[in-house]
């Protein structure tokens, strides 16, 4: 019964990673950018999250919906003033700008917040806990997972069927016909910087509510969120999700070896993914 | 005499560091359709990527409506109504027929252009609407890239060699459908390697030659010889 508890557990602290790499596939999937502050932009997301709750006395969860649409704001002006200009045949180039918007904004919240490890209260809900079949699953985790899915259930519905999502596709194909049918892809690419960055807000806060954050602690997510990205395969945010469970299952039955095993086995699962399956387990059917 | 639709005037456009195109000038008046032929080489898909917004040039040099056109994207120049027919078809590989059709109606331009009409101009493709388009022959993929354009309801499209690669059999096909298409006013320019087709469907022609206009006329008005000379460069 202790495996599965902790198989349980894990695929339900999959669906936070899935959270962390959601907007991490969405952009890379759609422009190739691989965006090295993706970590610093979910705790970006945490300490926004914070101020709100602070300043307002809001539950944090409520301050979704402050942070999510601050937050996709911030991705659209950021792709348009800054990454676009990145962006072209070398992949270099907004790597290293990436890294450099990482490593200022870990300076800024260091300089705003200080390196004191934060965290948001959310009151009863974070001790909450509901027995099923013997098994006590956190109400916390649960919804998480619960978010999780809705997240990627409502990006992939809206990538197969709306005209957005048949923009995103078309761009993603090829930028220069897609220019043809009236696209501006600046622009396209705003919207999904903007969409990515909307997921990050959520996988802030849900982050910020479950363990204490500084600074520092994107690094970790960014690692994270990659994995479940090339495990899950490259472009396929059902694979993602996939990825995410993985990637938290392992790290829980590595854990319940010895606790010293959680992060080690996390990464373990994924070096074997990658030797065995380099596309991944499900990456996305081309053409 | 009236404004023309579009006019090139010594328009000099480069593909990559090598200059494709020297002093072109050209007029298209609405509702003329525009062959332009020319060897390999000779400028033809440069001209069509200058027009379309693809590669930028001087604002003047292209004029669409009395409005000078050279400089802005090909976005911007899609929503004044120029369609490119890109050569080689160029489907949205991700998209299916049908959203490869329906990306080409979100300009929101009004005109007989629709779903239906493509679905009627080319029935297979109807039948063939939910599968990828990679899926398709050649031919039907040249139709769904055809249709692509018209759903946007241009005035002005542009047919970059339809042509190429497809089975003389599907060539006719698609031929046959053009009078159906540039009949309702719409204007158009036809890049063509087989020079027999090109004249039959155009009002004019004009024959490029190392990046320059080396012979324009009417399509039934020049000779055989007149357009081997210029489009060899020998001759005369």
């Amino acid at each position: 019964m202790d495996w599965v508890n902790a198989v349980v557990q894990g695929t339900l602290l999959g669906g936070l990673y899935a959270l962390f790499a959601a907007g991490l596939s969405l952009i890379f999937g759609i422009m190739r950018l691989v965006n090295i502050a993706h970590g610093d932009l979910i705790v970006l997301g945490s300490y926004l999250g914070l101020v709100v709750v602070t300043a307002t006395g809001m539950h944090p969860l409520v301050a979704l919906i402050v942070a999510v649409p601050v937050m996709a704001v911030l991705g659209y002006v950021l792709q348009r003033g800054i990454l676009n200009q990145t962006l072209g045949d070398d992949l270099l180039p907004p790597l290293l700008v990436t890294f450099g918007l990482s490593v200022i904004i870990q300076n800024a919240l260091l300089e705003g917040f200080t390196a004191d490890p934060q965290k948001m209260n959310a009151g009863a809900i974070e001790t909450a806990s509901v027995s099923v079949g013997g098994l006590q699953l956190g109400v916390l985790p649960l919804l998480t997972f619960a978010i999780a899915v809705g997240v990627i259930a409502a990006l992939q519905w809206m990538f197969y069927n709306t005209a957005l999502g048949r923009a995103f596709r078309a761009v993603s194909d090829n930028q220069e016909i897609a220019q043809l049918m009236g696209l501006n892809r600046r622009h396209v690419f705003g919207l999904a910087m903007g969409l990515a960055l909307a997921v990050t807000a959520i996988a802030g806060i849900f982050l910020g509510i479950r363990t204490s954050f500084d600074p520092a602690a994107g690094a970790g997510r960014l690692i994270y969120g990659f994995e479940a990205v090339i495990i899950g395969g490259l472009g396929n945010l059902w694979g993602t999700l996939a990825g995410g469970v993985i990637l938290g299952v392992s790290q829980t039955l590595g854990a319940k070896i010895d606790p010293g095993y959680q992060i080690l086995a996390g990464h373990i699962a994924f070096l074997v993914v990658l030797a065995v399956r380099p596309q991944g387990l499900f990456p996305r059917v081309s053409g | 005499m009236p404004d023309p639709l579009l006019s090139l005037s010594a328009l000099d456009a480069h593909y990559g560091d090598f200059q494709a195109l020297y002093g072109v000038d050209m007029t298209l008046m609405q509702g003329e359709v525009l062959a332009i032929i020319g060897a390999n080489g000779a400028g033809k898909t440069t001209l069509m990527r200058s027009i379309s917004g693809l590669s930028q040039n001087a604002p003047n040099q292209i004029t669409y409506i009395n409005q000078p056109i050279g400089a802005l994207r090909a976005d911007q120049v899609a929503g004044l109504g120029i369609a490119l027919v890109p050569e080689g078809r160029q489907l949205f590989p991700s998209l299916s027929v049908e959203e490869n059709l329906l990306i080409g109606e979100r300009m929101g331009r009004k005109g007989p252009w629709s779903l239906q009409a493509v679905f009627d101009l080319f029935p297979i493709l109807e039948e063939r609407r939910a599968v990828a388009s990679t899926s398709l022959s050649g031919g039907q993929q040249q139709m769904v890239a055809i249709g692509r354009a018209l759903m946007a309801n241009p005035d002005l499209i542009l047919f970059d060699e339809i042509s190429l690669g497809l089975a003389p059999v599907i060539i006719k096909s698609i031929y046959d459908a053009l009078p159906g298409i540039v009949g309702s006013g719409m204007s158009a320019m036809i890049v063509e390697q087989d020079i027999s087709k090109a004249l039959s469907v155009s009002d004019r022609l004009y024959c490029l030659q190392e990046g320059r206009v080396a012979l324009e006329g009417a399509s039934q008005g020049v000779s055989r010889e007149a357009i081997s000379a210029a489009y060899f460069g020998v001759g005369s």
